[in-house]
């Protein structure tokens, strides 16, 4: 293609207030292709406003979202939703419905009036394998595991074929094994060419050795952005949750040690 | 959808078509005076024939109307609400709808001009919807609806007892008890035009939702990311409903229960999807309204069965059924 498609996810001095609690203030950041970033901080430091403004989902008080260029609120709703696939935390499944049809829920910004074409079916199906679901396709989604749930969710979201994954606490609640194949999953997205991953993180260790880029909140506005070695520092972490900690080198890699709470 | 899952809709849609037309043959037939199919032959000689004509045709269509009108309302209803027990009884719609009508009668402006009895009703139920959204709120729970449903309720039949008492003459009185009841008999061929349009127009917007209903499977927020415009579904929703359902209350009174019952027994059958389950309520309500009539028609008392009453005796019953299954579910 000729024409230069960058596809940055760019937030410029986004400002909310909730109820007349600043929840983010001035918060800046750009957001890169073929990269997983992950957006950590302290509880209530503003990650799913700032990833739901990222989405198009809520209009900030001040400043804007673009994506590629253009301010994202001005985008019909269904571009938007096809090239922002927003992943929510503890989504919710209303109807009994099967996987392939949770899934199928994906293709909702492509498919016209006359329900899923040959193509949304394709990709259902390419979802559905990428996210292991194939053999559950047909099962009632109430009766699914926690982790078995949280793939069909997922596999809900790649259906889309979206050109940024977005995701809030993708990681919750899955144990170690589940938390790896979501984190490879998302890993093996931002791999490809022009797609990218913003993610909201609890864990500290996962974003440090996982995330290609860590920005870090707290109170509202950026204290670190950058390399997650770079942005989580010690002093870092200090500020951001009060901890005293340090990056020791592990078997494989560094390791956030936690020791204590900063004194004074 | 697979191909096996559309032949599947073809079979239930069709065989729903095939009971309508057989229920209408049976509904034309069926009263205190049985036209048989062989009197049909010889029509404009029979003295029946004014019968079916002037009396049971109305009727018929109105029954199929007023049943496909609350069916789909009660479906986009738990589709929107997320809620099986939605539906525009249960959340106060149909009593705003009562209470607009209920006005109108009491200012005795409903013999004059009766239209403004329609305007008034599908005014009501649509700020019935509106007040409900607004009161439910974006993220409102099932909880939050029924309660909003409750207060509606309440509000509304304060409203309608207000009307009663201060009813200007026991005549009044009794017009609005009778209306409240709910039925479709001695319907007149007026009242069918004046019903039909809106309930086409509302019925027709409904099922413009089926997409957004779809989405909404997944949360507010879910179906946001999805580009699904909030505002135009809600807005859909809000004169949909009042325009199906108000116009319904209008022409027939209170006929509860067929939102709830219809979409609850059809959704098994669509794979549980909110927005598949559109179409197959409306006929489906077609078909129970029409069945209820027909056996309210044949019951052997003095005076005819209200169908407001047959069906709320039949619908009470099956919520409490439903509200023991879903406990069961939960526990």
């Amino acid at each position: 293609m000729s024409v230069v498609n960058t596809n940055e996810l760019v937030a410029e001095a986004l400002s909310v207030t909730l109820g007349g609690h600043p929840v983010l203030s001035g918060v800046s950041a750009r957001f890169r292709t073929g990269e997983v970033t992950a957006i950590v901080g302290p509880n209530g430091a503003g990650k799913s406003t700032l990833l739901a403004c990222l989405a198009g989902l809520r209009k900030p008080d001040a400043g804007q979202v673009s994506l590629d260029g253009a301010p994202v609120l001005a985008l019909p709703h269904r571009e938007r939703a096809r090239r922002i696939g927003f992943l929510p935390q503890t989504p919710e499944v209303a109807w009994a419905v099967d996987v392939e049809t949770l899934v199928g829920l994906g293709r909702i910004p492509h498919s016209g009036a006359r329900g899923l074409s040959d193509a949304d079916h394709a990709a259902v199906r390419a979802a559905l394998v990428r996210t292991d679901m194939t053999d559950l396709a047909h099962r009632d989604v109430t009766t699914l595991s926690g982790g078995e749930r949280a793939r069909a969710l997922l596999a809900r979201v790649l259906a889309g074929e979206p050109s940024w994954l977005l995701a809030d606490e993708p990681l919750a609640g899955l144990d170690p094994g589940h938390q790896l194949d979501a984190v490879d999953l998302m890993r093996g997205f931002a791999a490809e060419d022009g797609q990218g991953v913003v993610m909201t993180l609890h864990d500290l260790g996962v974003a440090l050795r996982l995330a290609d880029r860590v920005v870090v909140l707290q109170g509202g506005g950026v204290i670190a952005d950058g390399a997650p070695l770079e942005a989580l520092t010690p002093a870092v972490l200090a500020q951001a949750y009060g901890v005293e900690a340090a990056i020791v080198p592990g078997l494989s890699g560094p390791l956030i040690e936690l020791i204590g709470h900063v004194h004074g | 959808m697979s191909r096996h899952m559309i032949g599947k809709r073809v079979l239930l849609l069709g065989g729903l078509c095939l009971l309508v037309m057989l229920l209408s043959g049976v509904s034309l037939m069926a009263g205190r005076v049985w036209v048989p199919w062989s009197a049909w032959s010889q029509a404009a000689h029979d003295p029946r024939w004014a019968i079916i004509f002037e009396l049971r045709l109305p009727r018929t269509i109105l029954a199929i109307a007023v049943g496909a009108a609350l069916g789909l309302s009660g479906a986009a209803m738990q589709g929107y609400t997320r809620n099986p027990l939605a539906d525009p009884g249960v959340l106060g719609v149909s009593s705003m709808a009562a209470l607009g009508a209920v006005m109108t009668m009491y200012l005795s402006m409903s013999l004059a001009t009766p239209w403004l009895l329609f305007v008034a009703a599908m005014a009501g139920a649509g700020i019935g919807v509106a007040v409900m959204l607004v009161l439910a709120g974006g993220t409102g729970g099932t909880i939050t609806f029924i309660l909003a449903g409750v207060i509606l309720n309440t509000v509304a039949s304060a409203g309608v007892a207000l009307a009663l008492s201060l009813a200007p003459s026991p005549w009044a009185a009794q017009e609005i008890i009778n209306w409240l009841l709910g039925s479709l008999a001695d319907r007149s061929a007026d009242d069918v035009w004046r019903a039909l349009p809106f309930i086409l127009v509302g019925s027709g917007l409904l099922l413009f939702l089926g997409r957004a209903l779809n989405a909404l499977t997944l949360g507010e927020t879910g179906a946001k990311a999805l580009g699904v415009d909030m505002t135009l579904t809600r807005v859909l929703l809000a004169v949909g409903v009042g325009l199906a359902s108000g116009a319904s209350v209008a022409v027939t009174g209170m006929i509860g229960f067929v939102g709830l019952i219809v979409p609850h027994l059809m959704r098994p059958l669509v794979g549980h999807q909110p927005g598949a389950l559109l179409a197959p309520s409306a006929i489906a309500g077609a078909v129970l309204v029409l069945a209820a009539d027909i056996l309210v028609r044949l019951t052997p008392s003095a005076a005819e069965v209200r169908l407001g009453v047959a069906m709320s005796a039949i619908g009470g019953p099956f919520f409490l059924a439903l509200l023991i299954s879903m406990r069961r579910k939960l526990a």
